[in-house]
Formats: C-alpha cells, structure tokens, sequence
C-alpha cells in the first residue's frame, strides 16, 4: 500500500477541502450564503496552507551560504520533489482568484507568499514572480485593448520608461545580497499594505486641462462606460511627474518581480487623472511591457526553473478565469480583508526572514 | 445603448497579434512541460536533485547544474527541462513582435513621436533579450 508522509496528507487534505468548498460555490449557483462559506473557508485554506507549508518546508530552508553544504552533506527534504510543483499550482490557482477579486497584481502576492514559504531562493521566485504577473498581462491585455478600456497611447511612453528601469532594477535584484533584497521587499509589502489601505479611489478625476505634454503626445480617448451607458471622454494632467514615477515603479517591479499594478493605478487614476477603469486597465496591459524586459534579464541570468515557473504561470491563469466569473456574480468585501492580511503577513515574513530572524 | 467607441487601427492589430501570440505561448510552455515531467525528454537537472538545488543562489545553481546562462539554454532543447524556456522566452517576445508591427502604421498615420517611441522600446526590449545586460551574482 503506498504509504505517504503525514506531510502530504496534510497537503492533500487542504487540496481536497478547497475544490470542495469551491465546487460547492458554482453547483449552487453562487448565492450569498455559500459565498460567505467559501470566503471563510478561503481565509482558513490560506493560514491552514501557510503554517504547513511553514512547519513542513522547514527542513530544507536554507541559505544561499549554507546550501551547498547541505547538498554535500545531506539529503536537502524528506519531501518528494513534485510536491512543490503541486503545491504551487494549488497555490497560484487561489492566488489567482483572490487576485482578481482583490483588485491586484498576482506577482504581488507571489513573490512575498513564496519567498516566504516555499523553500526557493529568492532569485527563482523573483523571475517566477515576473513571469506570472507577464503570464496575467499577457491573457488580459487583448481584450482590454480591443474594448478601448486601456489606452496605448498612455501606456506607451510611461511603458518605455517602466521597462528601461525594469531592467536596472533586475540587475540590481540580482547583483545585490539576497537578506537586503529580502529585507527590502518586505519593506516593499508593507508599503504596500499601507497604500491599499490609505489610497482613495476616483473613478473619474477632474481634469480642468490638460498639460502641455499630455497635449503634444495626444495622451486622451474616449471609453464606453457599461454602467452609466455613456461614453466618457477623458485627459490627463501632471504627466511628467508620473512619468519621473514610472522609474520609480520601473526599478521596484525588476527589482522585486512583483509586477506594479499596485503602484501603477494609484499614479495613473489620483496623480496623472485618468479614469478609473482605463487606470486599471491600462495598468494591466502595462505589466506585459515592464514585466518583458525584466523577465528577460532574468531569463538571461539562469533564475527561471521551469519547474516553478509553468505550474505557477498556469495555476494563476485558471484562477483569473474562476475569479472572473465569481467577480460576474458577486465581489466579497472580505476579499480586501485577505489581500490585506496575506500582504501584512508574508510582508513581515520577508522582513524578518531578510534581518534573518526568522529563518 | 451600444458603444461606438473604436479602438485605433494599431491599438487593434496590437491586441490581436498579442491574442494570438499569448494562446500559442501557453500552448508550447503546456506542452513542454508536460514533456519535462513524463521523463519523454531527459532533462538536464534531474528532477530528483531539484529540492537540493532550488534554494542555492542562482549563481550557485548554475555553477552546481554547468549550466550556461545568457543564450546557452538555446543549445539544449533536446533537454526535458531547457524544452520549457523555448515557451517562455516565445511569450517573453511577442510583446517585441507587436511594436515592431505596429511601427510602420504609426508612421503611416503620420504619428512620428509614437513611431519613435515604438521604436526605442523594441530597442530596449531587444537589449534585454540579448543577454550582454549581466546581473551579477552574489
């Protein structure tokens, strides 16, 4: 009889308690009931997963000083490898319904979860981090595009300068100590934490005039608002300053590999003035171009393994597409909730894993 | 009411050459992986000595695994593993492939600004792909 560690079952377990609750949510016609079921459910999926994959990944957490002692002197897990790759398409797959109903970046979430929690240097899981927030771009940018919602006349110039930056940024990723980037991308989340909480939303700012710049370059359009059934007509303002930014953005998305939805959108709606739906998609279709250049170096740099990579590019992806038709039905407030304590608690993992203590 | 709003011409051919490019990239990177887990193909790095390896520094890792970095991934196709960077650096380009198509509509147009624009942005990305950018190690 196959006789597996208590480990994997815990894990098969958590896997089995998730397609439950989840496949509950869709034979029931999604109502409000089974929704705040599954949500509860999803919040102790996320702590259940997070403190195994803690306690169980324990033994082969190791620094990039100590691991090639550890391949030399010992076996590095008693866990069977394929159990990663598993349990980061479970992983991604959630991630990439809360993604979608949280309003953020996958690579957001990934980067810090991962790093976190999973036993991958973090140079891997900066290059999966960027490949799976391309891999999202990528899916949603050609449909965005089509609908007029982003604007390729925005995103081409502050495009050009995220992606030059994105590049720097990577080569400082990865030139630099990995506790400092460690400890610097947990200040990072928790910055982030902090914008998510504090940032206003406007969904459709006033711009008296447009600037000079925004002028010469024809930086407006015109988009069609399901909602109101009108169509609205919108220009910017204060584009040098967000384009000064977009470097800002640029170096932070190589650096860390989190994409930059979560900074993109608040300088492109409440700096630059652009309405809210063209902010976020515009933002999304963004990432396809900063992500690129940045993925590239690391691509170059040999800090892509195909092994994480594609399990998570593909479990974000189907995610997206659940989280969407959840989103169709119905968008939890709770899922801020989540999002807000899945950064705070991966962000001060990162941080205390970076000032090394908590290893 | 139905929207007449109409995406331009090149906002267009962009999406629908970045439609397609996505669906055949996930295509080749499901594919190969499936190849890379079912044994089809030997890989480079056994999958077994994966756990030992993935939490070295990637500078580690490729003087552990000899493993080339830059283009050298290009020369081992035959391998399961090195199978799936043919997928991700096709989704890594099409991006590049969608400027350099929409560049002689913008000149067309007359919209020379975006047409330079376009232009040093395919310049950067092919910058980036070419390897000659090194990160270091650490």
């Amino acid at each position: 009889m196959l006789k597996l560690s208590p480990n994997i079952r815990v894990l098969g377990l958590i896997v089995y308690i998730k397609n439950q609750y989840i496949s509950a949510y869709f034979k029931k016609g999604g109502n409000v009931e089974v929704r705040d079921i599954f949500m509860r459910r999803m919040v102790v999926f996320f702590v259940l997963t997070l403190v195994c994959l803690s306690v169980f990944s324990g033994d082969v957490f190791a620094s990039s000083e100590e691991a090639k002692e550890v391949v030399a002197t010992q076996p590095a897990s008693t866990t069977p490898w394929w159990v990663w790759p598993v349990s980061l398409f479970v992983l991604t797959f959630v991630l990439g319904v809360v993604a979608v109903l949280g309003g953020v970046g996958g690579g957001v979430l990934f980067v810090p979860i991962v790093s976190g929690f999973f036993p991958f240097h973090l140079d891997f899981v900066r290059g999966a981090g960027l490949l799976v927030a391309l891999a999202g771009a990528l899916a949603a940018g050609p449909d965005l595009l089509r609908k007029g919602m982003a604007n390729l006349r925005l995103v081409l110039p502050v495009g050009l300068i995220a992606s030059a930056c994105a590049i720097v940024g990577a080569m400082m990723g990865l030139a630099l100590p990995t506790n400092v980037v460690q400890t610097s991308l947990g200040i990072t989340i928790l910055a982030i934490v902090v914008i998510i909480i504090k940032a206003k939303k406007s969904e459709f700012p006033e711009v008296k005039q447009a600037d000079y710049l925004s002028t010469a370059l024809r930086i407006n359009g015109i988009y069609y608002e399901p909602a109101t059934g009108k169509e609205i007509n919108w220009q910017i303002h204060r584009t040098l300053h967000g384009f000064i930014l977009f470097i800002i953005i640029g170096v932070m998305a190589g650096m860390f590999g989190l994409g930059a939805g979560w900074a993109n959108v608040p300088v492109l709606n409440l700096l630059m003035g652009a309405p809210l739906k063209v902010s976020v998609a515009s933002s999304k279709f963004l990432l396809s171009i900063t992500d690129t250049s940045a993925a590239w170096i690391y691509v170059n740099n040999g800090a892509v393994l195909p092994m994480m990579v594609v399990p998570s590019m593909i479990g974000i992806m189907l995610g997206s597409v659940v989280g969407v038709r959840i989103l169709a039905k119905t968008k939890p407030a709770a899922i801020r909730y989540i999002v807000i304590f899945l950064l705070l608690f991966s962000g001060l993992r990162s941080l205390l894993k970076g000032l090394e203590i908590w290893k | 009411m139905e929207s007449k709003v109409k995406a331009t011409e090149e906002q267009l051919v962009y999406a629908n050459l970045l439609s397609i490019g996505m669906k055949i990239g996930m295509l080749m990177l499901i594919v190969s992986f499936l190849v890379y887990v079912s044994g089809i193909l030997t890989p480079h790095v056994p999958v077994d000595d994966l756990p030992k390896l993935w939490s070295m520094s990637v500078h580690d890792y490729l003087e552990k695994t000899n493993v080339h970095s830059g283009w050298g991934w290009f020369t081992m196709l035959n391998k399961g593993d090195f199978l799936n960077f043919f997928g991700i650096a096709f989704l890594s380009a099409v991006t590049m492939v969608c400027f350099i198509r929409i560049i002689p509509i913008l000149f067309r147009k007359n919209d020379r600004v975006y047409g330079v624009i376009a232009i040093i942005e395919v310049v950067v990305l092919v910058l980036a792909a070419s390897g000659i950018l090194k990160g270091g190690g650490h």
